[in-house]
């Protein structure tokens, strides 16, 4: 696990669903081929309404073009991201599409397992609503041991609540590597 | 301090005394369910991590279904029922159901239902958000990704947190232009689309008493929709009745204790309740059908896990009767088994299906179809500018197929009344 992490925001509002992460017609491709597994980074966010894509003013795309990887690695968010659906290709896509880490109000519970157990990303919780105070494109730093994160572009700090008791299995890197850790399996 | 019926369960497959809310334990694994979008992902997981040791840890408990792109020309799609045909054969699984064979069911969690794998007491995991359903059997059922998935494929094991419970009380005589998915749709108004995240909903109170298996079932499904962990409903006499007409007589029963701890207590009058909608694009966005009468509508859609089981269909078929639809108005039971009762249940003498086909709906074969969108070739999926009504579950934006669609959530009754009307109609206007 990554201590610091450090990127772009790209922002975005409340109940961000696992259809706007990743429409349901894309779930058709192998997560297991290297060809087709790109194609989840490609339609990362593509269900997002472009006026609500990349806040505050909306219109700018996660994606470029034909790219599979974003120039964006912290996604900044409201409350309930992840709500809607099981698929693990939620967390899995923007895993693909370079995603580290998440900062929101709250999360859907299967998002929140998925991102952790498939040690895909990083879900962290904020105190306090960030996605009015942060823009897309701000460089962030996220101190995970701390609970820290900085807003290099505009000087400022915000605290984020701990991992809990998810911690160990983001530090193993996922479930498996947590159970094999504790020799469990 | 008592119980909740979900503390119980906990503790039973646990097999740990007095947990306390928030407290993450491993639970013993009693049915694993998944379907074509998720089966064949879970698989490549278990492969990848247990290696040469991959072992399902216990086939009878396997259940899968394909469901969800089933009627499609989509190669990717197809290659999905393909390798679970293949993982199928390959492990000699007793429950799986193939598409194109009699033994093809439709969607999960109807199917689990049907098929006897909701038994009371125990603990039901599947790779879709919906596997809350089964609940209304007086069980644990959640839905979980592919990764948690594979680990219980080769363990039988699954952390959880143990959930705070939210008890709604539903009281009075269910009027006729009512039905569960109002009651929902009013629940998610009042604690939105977040409201239950991490925590047990149950439903109790003498409406849900008098509701049928399947009425109940529309409750539980929604859980998800405001968050919640797990939808249940404790076993009555309606529960063991059921199970006894499939054959399942053997479980444990919980109840949860007169002084067992809610996290909060909602409680309705439903003679109070209104015939509701979700307009779009959340669950959670309620108005009452009245406000929002005279929309102009594109396609109607009765289906789903939610809304195409066999009651719905006997709610549409009482407005439909004699009727026909001013827009494409679809109609897709969820199972098989719902379809096969489409030709033998009949109203004043006239098979449900007949209704239907006279009224001019188009009927479509079993499968979770444009709940979710699906592949481009799916049967009623929304296109750009469509105003679609739907007994399903979900309106976030382009959950139906075109983010440019806008959809409308209700009931089997209000969406049958407004697919007479071509707009939005409350059914009390044809009871
Ligand atoms: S019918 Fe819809 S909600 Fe139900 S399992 Fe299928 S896609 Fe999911």
């Amino acid at each position: 696990m990554e201590k610091i992490i450090k990127g772009k925001a790209y922002v975005l509002g409340n109940n961000i669903d696992t259809d706007q992460i990743i429409p349901a017609e894309h779930l058709v491709y192998s997560t297991s081929i290297p060809n087709e597994l790109k194609m989840y980074g490609h339609f990362a966010l593509s269900g997002v309404p472009i006026e609500k894509a990349g806040l505050p003013d909306g219109n700018i795309p996660f994606i470029e073009d034909e790219n599979s990887e974003s120039e964006f690695s912290i996604i900044i968010a409201g409350t309930n991201f992840g709500c809607g659906s099981s698929r693990e290709h939620a967390p899995l896509s923007l895993n693909v599409a370079g995603v580290k880490a998440i900062i929101a109000e709250s999360y859907a519970r299967i998002f929140y397992r998925n991102s952790v157990d498939g040690g895909f990303l990083i879900p962290i919780e904020s105190i306090n609503k960030l996605n009015d105070k942060i823009e897309t494109g701000d460089e962030l730093e996220i101190d995970i041991i701390n609970n820290q994160l900085k807003n290099i572009t505009k000087n400022l700090f915000y605290e984020l609540k701990p991992l809990g008791s998810v911690f160990e299995i983001v530090e193993s890197g996922g479930l498996f590597n947590y159970a094999r850790k504790n020799k469990m399996i | 301090m008592g119980k909740t019926i979900t503390q119980k369960i906990f503790e039973k497959n646990s097999h740990k005394k007095n947990l306390t809310p928030g407290e993450s334990v491993w639970l013993d694994v009693d049915v694993l369910m998944t379907h074509d979008v998720c089966g064949p992902p879970t698989i490549s997981i278990w492969k990848n991590e247990f290696g040469d040791k991959a072992k399902i840890w216990d086939k009878n408990k396997l259940v899968i279904f394909p469901d969800h792109y089933i009627f499609t020309k989509n190669v990717h799609a197809n290659r999905n029922v393909d390798i679970l045909r293949q993982f199928a054969d390959e492990h000699q699984l007793p429950n799986y159901y193939d598409v194109g064979t009699e033994r093809y069911k439709g969607v999960c969690h109807l199917a689990l239902a049907e098929e006897g794998f909701n038994v009371p007491g125990t603990v039901l995991i599947g790779t879709d958000s919906h596997t809350c359903t089964s609940g209304a059997f007086g069980l644990f059922s959640t839905g979980v990704g592919n990764t948690d998935a594979a680990f219980i494929l080769g363990t039988g094991k699954i952390w959880e947190k143990v959930p705070d419970t939210m008890k709604f009380i539903f009281d009075g005589e269910l009027p006729n232009y009512l039905t569960a998915k109002d009651l929902i749709l009013q629940i998610l108004a009042d604690i939105t689309t977040d409201g239950a995240t991490y925590r047990a909903m149950e439903f109790d109170g003498s409406a849900i008493r008098q509701m049928n298996m399947y009425e109940r079932m529309t409750l539980t499904n929604m859980a998800i929709e405001a968050g919640g962990m797990n939808g249940i409903i404790s076993v009555d006499d309606v529960t063991k009745s059921f199970l006894s007409s499939i054959g399942i007589f053997d479980y444990d029963i919980f109840y949860s204790d007169d002084d067992a701890k809610y996290f909060s207590v909602n409680k309705y009058d439903v003679t109070k309740i209104e015939p509701t909608v979700a307009k779009p694009h959340s669950p959670d966005n309620r108005d009452i059908v009245r406000n929002v009468e005279g929309t102009k509508l594109t396609k109607c859609y009765i289906g789903s896990c939610t809304g195409g089981k066999i009651t719905d269909f006997e709610f549409a078929a009482k407005l439909l009767f004699g009727n026909k639809v001013k827009v494409p108005t679809f109609v897709v039971p969820a199972s098989t088994q719902v379809a096969k009762q489409l030709e033998i249940e009949s109203l004043n003498g006239i098979s449900l299906k007949e209704i239907f086909e006279n009224a001019g709906c188009i009927i479509a074969e079993s499968s979770c179809a444009a709940c979710l969108g699906g592949p481009a070739d799916t049967i009623g999926r929304s296109s750009d500018g469509d105003i679609v009504i739907s007994t399903t579950n979900r309106n976030f934006p382009g959950r139906m197929g075109s983010k440019k669609s806008k959809v409308y959530l209700a009931s089997p009754l209000t969406v049958a009344a407004s697919a007479i009307n071509g707009f939005i109609t409350d059914p009390r206007n044809f009871l």
